[in-house]
């Protein structure tokens, strides 16, 4: 792992408590009925990928949240470090003609 | 009217057993566990709800789910002594939920094709429901008999446990005979359901390297007349005693 990367968990190689010695943490996205994308809705933890989707269905979707569901080990993704946030974003913000807003458009253009 | 008898008996089935499942909140060895098992418990208590106001129609009485749940005594419920038992380890809800569960798939099947309306949409609802618990318990089944040592010692012990009380499950008691005679509660008596009910467990059990126990020395008996076994005074007693306490209460 790169110094400047951060693990979401620590997970199950190093346990804290009893009760995460052998479950370790998922991360869930729910894709709701009319939704065009997964959105993450939160974690658990699991024995494994099956039962962290039952864990899922049970925890996230009880009341209609979604008709899809996805679980990731949240040690398997690598997310950017607090440290790095002024690299990372903060060149973008004063580059304001990245976003399309320097013409006009004309009042009878539909479905823009 | 033994339709009326007998889908009692199937209602409180249903809300002794999520009366017991829902023992495990705060109890189970995850918060996620805990959230499966008291939506099984609630899927079960929907059942129970649906059933009981039917069942005072059928019989005359009037009476509705508050007066079937909390107001009857020991010897006027008509469950099994399966759901009635005291909570054991996780390994022995998980043996009871897969048998129960099992029961409850091809039960409702039947259900499905009653031609009493309220009956068949009981059994169209729950059918998706029952499916699902059934998912669960033979996931916790196979990984416990296929897990570590003292997990697969703990299943076995567990299917064991649970043994001497499936046969009540599939008597064809003479309520139940007339039930579907009567022919508005769909066609198949306890003992029909059986030998599918049994296919399921035993492909679980033996997927989860497990084996069958032997029959076992004694069997339960007497739930659906209203005899039942030392646990149930308790669970009532703690199922009933705030609507006892507060006689009429509502919030």
């Amino acid at each position: 792992m790169s110094e400047g990367s951060t693990r979401i968990s620590d997970g199950s190689p190093t346990p804290t408590t009893p009760a995460e010695r052998s479950w370790p943490l998922w991360e869930v996205f729910v894709r709701g009925k009319r939704g065009l994308s997964h959105v993450h809705v939160g974690s658990l933890h699991a024995p494994d990928a099956e039962m962290a989707l039952r864990n899922g269905r049970d925890v996230y979707t009880r009341r209609q949240e979604g008709v899809s569901l996805w679980v990731v080990r949240a040690d398997d993704i690598t997310a950017s470090s607090p440290d790095e946030k002024d690299s990372f974003f903060d060149p973008a913000a004063d580059k304001i003609y990245r976003h399309p807003t320097f013409y006009d458009v004309p009042d009878d253009v539909e479905y823009l | 009217m033994a339709s009326a008898t007998y889908l009692l008996g199937l209602a409180d089935d249903a809300l002794i057993y999520a009366q017991r499942l829902g023992e495990w909140m705060t109890n189970a060895p995850q918060i996620e566990e805990d959230m499966a098992l008291g939506n099984i418990a609630l899927d079960l208590l929907g059942q129970a709800r649906a059933l009981y106001p039917h069942v005072g129609e059928l019989d005359g009485t009037g009476r509705g789910e508050d007066d079937f749940a909390m107001l009857r005594y020991e010897r006027e419920f008509r469950n099994v002594h399966l759901v009635e038992q005291e909570r054991g380890d996780f390994a022995q809800e998980m043996a009871r939920l897969l048998w129960f569960s099992a029961y409850q798939v091809e039960l409702h099947r039947s259900l499905s094709g009653a031609t009493d309306e309220v009956v068949r949409g009981v059994g169209q609802k729950a059918v998706k429901e029952v499916r699902y618990h059934l998912d669960h318990a033979q996931q916790w089944v196979v990984r416990l008999g296929d897990g570590t040592d003292e997990s697969h010692r703990r299943m076995q012990a567990a299917l064991d446990w649970v043994a001497p009380y499936v046969d009540e499950l599939f008597d064809d008691d003479p309520v139940s005979v007339a039930a579907v005679r009567e022919g508005s509660v769909g066609v198949h008596s306890p003992a029909s359901l059986r030998p599918a009910v049994q296919h399921v467990v035993e492909l679980t059990v033996s997927q989860a390297t497990l084996t069958m126990p032997d029959p076992p020395a004694w069997r339960s008996r007497g739930g659906r007349d209203g005899i039942h076994s030392r646990p149930m005074g308790y669970l009532l007693a703690e199922l009933q005693h705030i609507a006892r306490s507060h006689p009429g209460a509502t919030w």
